[in-house]
């Protein structure tokens, strides 16, 4: 492992997480960025793959995207070490928040600061969504361009869970594969030899 | 002591059962903290929620740490954040172990290639729904014309201009967001 990781995986986390208003696809857009596009440590469809699995299981999405995150950079320490990178921000803040409530409740330039924030959050990400979606297209693959377009129209305008899209298009992922295998076996080939 | 085993024992089932994070977490606490444990009292949890939303964090971990330090002080907060995200650790790293061990099959590749499109689509929907908030300062279903924000929309406009342009980094923009805005809306409530 490339040293300096631990240390820079703990502050990104740290920081990142004192930031992300508005649950877990925030968090995984700004992990995007930073890992991504800008730190280079994972690909693009790792990322994406991450955040099927920290949404599928059980928990916070974004303790769940940083414990597989921090082990892929790092192993069960990296994980320990982004895990608690994402957990003491929000630890402190609400420490100190349950302790000083009525100050921070009655708080006028909190109040607009906190809403006024979301802009902000809005615009970085869609501009990873951008990218994302740009990418799709360029596949040119007309069922991943719909399977998008599907689930975009059932979670935005039709509230289903995102639990239920990602289980439906497991399943239909399972299909797919199953349809590939099948014409292998009358073929007499191999998928990996296909490759 | 007992108190203790109590939170961690509730916030462990918490983040066992919270699949889906966020919203889902919150029937689950209600039903340990304020129904099961007395723990809370109903308008208490109420300003839980409100808290959580307005704070940057995950809503289980803030309401675990809420609850933590509201019935036992720090310990207690420590205790349910334990609680809370011990689950997701665990089945997290086994996870994270399986796959990288079994990504680079083209078995496995295909059916996460058909994953791919959705996670996208799910944090498509999740910027626009954030965008609409900001615009309206309420949700898609209760959205009205007149509660337009203008503030927000130019600070929008602003901030994607330069994150597609500049490839600025986001804690940045959102912190510069937050600042200019507030400062504006002050401005204009003054005057």
């Amino acid at each position: 492992m490339k040293k300096g990781r631990l240390g820079r995986l703990f502050l990104t986390t740290l920081t990142l997480s004192a930031f992300t208003f508005g649950g877990g696809f925030v968090i995984v857009s700004l992990y995007k960025k930073k890992f991504v596009e800008e730190l280079k440590w994972i690909d693009e469809n790792e990322m994406l793959d991450i955040t099927a699995i920290a949404q599928s299981s059980p928990g916070p999405i974004p303790v769940n995207a940083s414990v597989i995150l921090g082990y892929r950079i790092n192993g069960v320490l990296g994980s320990i070490v982004a895990l608690l990178g994402t957990i003491i921000p929000p630890f402190v803040i609400i420490s100190l928040i349950s302790i000083f409530y009525n100050q921070f409740k009655n708080n006028e330039i909190i109040s607009i600061a906190l809403k006024i924030m979301r802009a902000g959050v809005a615009a970085v990400i869609l501009d990873v969504v951008y990218n994302l979606g740009k990418n799709i297209f360029k596949t040119k693959n007309l069922i991943y361009i719909s399977v998008m377009i599907i689930a975009f129209v059932l979670t935005f305008f039709f509230n289903v869970g995102a639990f239920y899209i990602v289980f439906s298009c497991l399943a239909i992922g399972l299909i797919h594969l199953l349809i590939i295998l099948k014409k292998e076996k009358r073929n007499g080939t191999s998928m990996d030899t296909l490759r | 002591m007992e108190l203790l085993w109590t939170l961690f024992v509730s916030f462990l089932q918490v983040g066992l059962f919270s699949v889906g994070g966020g919203y889902a977490a919150i029937p689950l606490i209600q039903e340990q903290i304020v129904n099961k444990h007395e723990l809370l009292t109903m308008t208490e949890f109420a300003d839980l929620i409100t808290i959580a939303e307005m704070t940057p964090g995950p809503i289980s971990i803030n309401s675990a740490t809420f609850v933590g330090q509201r019935v036992h002080g720090p310990l207690g907060a420590l205790v349910c954040t334990i609680g809370c995200i011990l689950p997701a650790f665990v089945i997290c790293l086994t996870l994270a172990f399986f796959y990288y061990k079994y990504r680079d099959f083209t078995g496995v590749q295909t059916v996460l290639t058909a994953l791919r499109p959705a996670v996208v689509a799910l944090i498509t929907s999740a910027g626009i729904s954030i965008l609409i908030l900001a615009l309206f300062n309420n949700n898609i279903n209760n959205i009205v014309i007149s509660d337009f924000r203008w503030i927000e929309f130019i600070l929008f406009v602003i901030a994607f201009f330069i994150l597609r342009k500049y490839k600025a980094n986001a804690v940045s923009i959102i912190l510069g967001t937050g600042i200019l805005g507030t400062l504006l809306q002050l401005a204009v409530n003054t005057f």
